[in-house]
């Protein structure tokens, strides 16, 4: 269950988005990914759920080469990529939302289990079912958008600035929510942030990229702690 | 291509034209014929070139507003008795004013729509035809426009009369064209074609550049309606059919549907298809069935070709300055 | 009054071939934003098809459910072959919206030519055992018969099977999500390139059952379904092209408008009324009846 990313190289038209790009992380990390506007973050996730083409390079999940596959073949694989901007469907309802996730998924009891643990974590997802997702909050739709991935019974999950435009609590409820839900389903995640503050607090690990290419990698604590890092990367 | 000025291309033009008049007597009736057929469709897919490769706004009823100009020119003949070069120009002015009142309309459309709309006209404005005497019905109206003049000469055919008048139109309007594309007119209907959004807060009144490309776009096409009423010695609602708009489009797209000079190519190989699957069809067997229904087909593939493997055209659009 | 009832009814059973094409219109638009203006060529091929089965098997209504499988082949086959790869390598070109208009233009070209080259041009006759003359109550007869009601009943199970799969099934939600928003549906494990093709092969039996209904009150060949096309588009536009019932009602309000400018206008004028009602309807409400608003942008 171990993600290993090796050399990458992404092209963007003519910009080099992603420049050789190498980490690796391990089976149950809480990683975050930081860096300013444009350095590449929500490329690096497009590359590995499929929705981007890459140059050169590898990247394999769980032994398995990720790259040049579809996305919905990777959701299949237990890859699964929450898109930044609350990536639900304004035009379905809050309980069609959920559906999405184990849409392609056969095994109906699960399916029924996961939903109705996400709704457990998430109650106000509960009272507003039969509502249009396209009138929830920014916050709640966050939720959904989480919740949604998890009924697919994630193993990697790609979440792209979940904390995006979202209030100071609001984003404290959901940081803790992809954290209790990470400990109890021993999920992977990678964490995009540019909150760079909130992702470190729960993340076990922290990478910097920055234009593109790796700057650094270590522990939270240490990156928290380094005044030059912070100064120049963390915005503190 | 260097960069020619307005009398440069005239002097071209009239190279052009006199090769062709020179030509047009070493050749048999038929291809007389054709070559007046290829001249007014170069005109009618210019008038395509224009609307959606310079201005971005596709027709596919350009067909109906041939009929426009060639109703118009047949009437202003047959009612006010004017001469025939008169005439064209009213094909040309009835066109132009048929293009302006749709090209307000399709200023407000895009896409799918405009096409929609443009295809209910093109089934829709010949049928009117019928409605009213004065339109001559189904059966039509006469249009004559004489033989060549004396002095030409005895030995100038119908058609080959035919073929000149519709070359020298056909090199007026190119000649006309080529030159208002390359004014600011020109630039701003690239700009508006290529981004809308940019062209609008460049101060390009986007509305306003449209209706005028749909207005000058039906112009063309009305006067090759009346050349084409010329031709056909006729106007009746069966001549402008919703094929014939079809064929126009395909003609602007298989030439590159940005490239002015295409509409020859377009127009060549438009007529040309008939003629080979009629050679086709005769050493298949000749039946009927194969001469009405080939070219139909290898048109139409050859247009699902294109598209896929050069939906701009096959030739990119040269850069001017 | 009875004329005005008459002619109502006349209107709906027309509107209801209307609402079937403007219904295969809105299917391909909602999954592919896509007019397929091959629609009607489709549906013509589709009953060829149907009329071969009838003459092999003298059995009208075995032929109804092959054209409309044949229906739904021939246009899956045409969005996979043809319109997917043009899709590909279109986008993000200056041509992007233009390209698959003038591919489905195409289609029909070649549909119509080689509809010709292997039936002919002639009018074939699809007859349906269903008689064309009017019901009798009491003394009258109403302009309204078996055949009649054959299409309207048909196009009501027609519709209302639609309904329930895209509303009830998963299929539907997939086709849906698949249509707003095609991308965050690929992260929920959607295969959105086959979800289209289902889209289109819906679509193409939808069509299919309108040509199959219809040719038996006229003829058959390769140009019959011409007006069917505009007016399925019309009656799409009426209704707002994002919306599957919105389709249903311009097609009914397009069919008994048309009825009522036969009955007290004449015959004539149903071509340019077409287009007159369009460009009202754009002028007016161009979202149509169920749109959501915003400029006719595609």
């Amino acid at each position: 269950m171990t993600l290993i990313v090796d050399h990458l190289h992404v092209q963007h038209g003519a910009i080099t988005a992603i420049e050789d790009l190498s980490f690796t992380i391990e089976p149950g990390e809480l990683v975050t990914i930081i860096g300013s506007n444009g350095a590449g973050k929500t490329t690096l996730l497009r590359a590995l759920s499929g929705l981007i083409p890459t140059a050169s390079g590898s990247a394999s999940w769980n032994g398995q080469s990720i790259l040049g596959r579809r996305a919905e073949d990777l959701v299949r694989h237990g890859i699964v990529h929450v898109s930044e901007g609350k990536a639900v469907i304004p035009e379905l309802t809050v309980a069609e939302n959920l559906e999405l996730g184990g849409i392609w998924r056969k095994d109906k009891a699960d399916i029924a289990l996961a939903t109705s643990e996400v709704l457990e974590l998430f109650p106000r997802l509960g009272e507003r079912m039969k509502q249009g997702a396209d009138t929830l909050s920014g916050g709640e739709r966050q939720m959904l958008a989480i919740g949604r991935a998890m009924i697919a019974r994630p193993e990697l999950l790609l979440l792209d600035e979940p904390s995006l435009g979202l209030a100071p609590l609001i984003i404290e409820q959901i940081f803790s929510a992809i954290d209790a839900l990470r400990e109890r389903h021993g999920l992977t995640v990678v964490l995009v942030e540019q909150n760079a503050i909130s992702a470190l607090g729960i993340a076990d690990r922290g990478i910097i990229i920055n234009l593109g290419k790796f700057v650094t990698s270590g522990s939270s604590a240490s990156l928290l702690s380094d005044p030059t890092l912070r100064a120049a990367y963390l915005g503190f | 291509m260097k960069r020619n000025g307005p009398a440069t291309r005239f002097l071209i033009s009239l190279g052009i034209g006199a090769i062709l008049l020179f030509a047009s007597g070493h050749v048999d009736e038929l291809r007389a014929y054709q070559g007046a057929q290829v001249a007014i469709y170069a005109i009618a897919i210019a008038s395509i070139v224009l609307l959606t490769g310079f201005s971005g706004q596709i027709s596919l009823g350009h067909g109906a507003l041939m009929a426009v100009g060639g109703y118009a020119a047949v009437i202003a003949q047959i009612h006010w008795h004017l001469p025939y070069p008169l005439t064209f120009l009213i094909g040309g002015l009835a066109g132009a004013l048929a293009g302006y009142v749709l090209g307000i309309a399709a200023a407000r459309l895009r896409g799918p729509y405009l096409a929609g709309t443009t295809l209910a006209l093109a089934v829709g404005l010949p049928s009117l035809a019928n409605q009213f005497h004065i339109l001559g019905g189904e059966q039509g109206l006469p249009f004559d426009v004489g033989t060549a003049p004396n002095w030409i000469g005895k030995e100038f055919t119908q058609y080959r009369w035919f073929f000149w008048v519709a070359v020298t139109a056909a090199l007026a309007i190119f000649w006309l064209l080529r030159n208002l594309l390359s004014t600011r007119y020109g630039r701003r209907w690239r700009a508006v074609r290529s981004n809308p959004t940019a062209a609008a807060l460049a101060g390009i009144d986007i509305a306003k550049a449209k209706v005028l490309a749909f207005t000058l776009s039906s112009a063309v096409a009305g006067l090759s309606g009346a050349l084409f009423a010329m031709l056909l010695g006729l106007v009746a609602p069966l001549a402008f059919t919703l094929i014939l708009s079809f064929t126009l489009v395909t003609g602007a797209v298989l030439a590159g549907v940005s490239n002015l000079g295409g509409s020859i190519v377009g127009a060549l190989v438009l007529v040309a298809i008939p003629e080979l699957s009629n050679v086709v069809a005769t050493h298949l067997g000749g039946s009927d069935r194969v001469t009405a229904n080939l070219p139909g087909v290898v048109t139409s593939v050859l247009l699902i070709v294109t598209v896929l493997l050069a939906p701009n055209g096959p030739k990119i659009p040269r850069r001017r300055k | 009054m009875a004329t005005f009832f008459n002619t109502i009814l006349v209107g709906i059973s027309s509107g209801s071939i209307y609402a079937l094409m403007s219904l295969s219109l809105v299917l391909v638009w909602r999954s592919t934003r896509v007019v397929n203006f091959a629609a009607a060529g489709q549906a013509v091929l589709s009953t060829y098809l149907g009329y071969e089965a009838m003459s092999r098997l003298h059995n009208y209504w075995l032929s109804l459910p092959i054209a409309v499988i044949a229906g739904a082949l021939i246009s899956a086959l045409v969005e996979s072959c043809v319109m997917r790869p043009l899709a590909k390598r279109s986008k993000g070109t200056a041509v992007e919206s233009i390209a698959p208009v003038i591919a489905t233009l195409g289609i029909l070209g070649l549909i119509r030519g080689v509809a010709g080259l292997i039936w002919g041009n002639t009018f074939l006759q699809y007859t349906s055992p269903l008689s064309s003359k009017g019901f009798t109550i009491g003394h009258t007869t109403i302009p309204f018969s078996p055949l009649n009601a054959a299409i309207v009943i048909g196009a009501a199970i027609v519709l209302a099977i639609f309904a329930a799969i895209f509303r009830f099934t998963r299929l539907g939600l997939a086709l849906r999500a698949a249509s707003f928003q095609p991308e965050i549906s690929r992260l929920s494990g959607i295969r959105v390139d086959q979800i289209r093709t289902i889209g289109w092969a819906f679509a193409g039996a939808a069509g299919a059952l309108a040509g199959a209904l219809v040719t038996p009150t006229a003829y058959l060949s390769p140009n019959s379904l011409d007006l069917l096309l505009v007016s399925g588009f019309v009656a799409a536009v009426i209704g707002g092209l994002e919306s599957l019932i919105g389709a249903v009602v311009g097609g009914l309000v397009l069919g008994v408008g048309f009825a009522f400018i036969l009955q007290y206008i004449g015959t004539q004028v149903t071509f340019s009324a077409a287009f007159i009602i369009l460009i009202i309807v754009l002028f007016i409400r161009p979202q149509g009846i169920f749109g959501r608003g915003g400029s006719r942008e595609a």
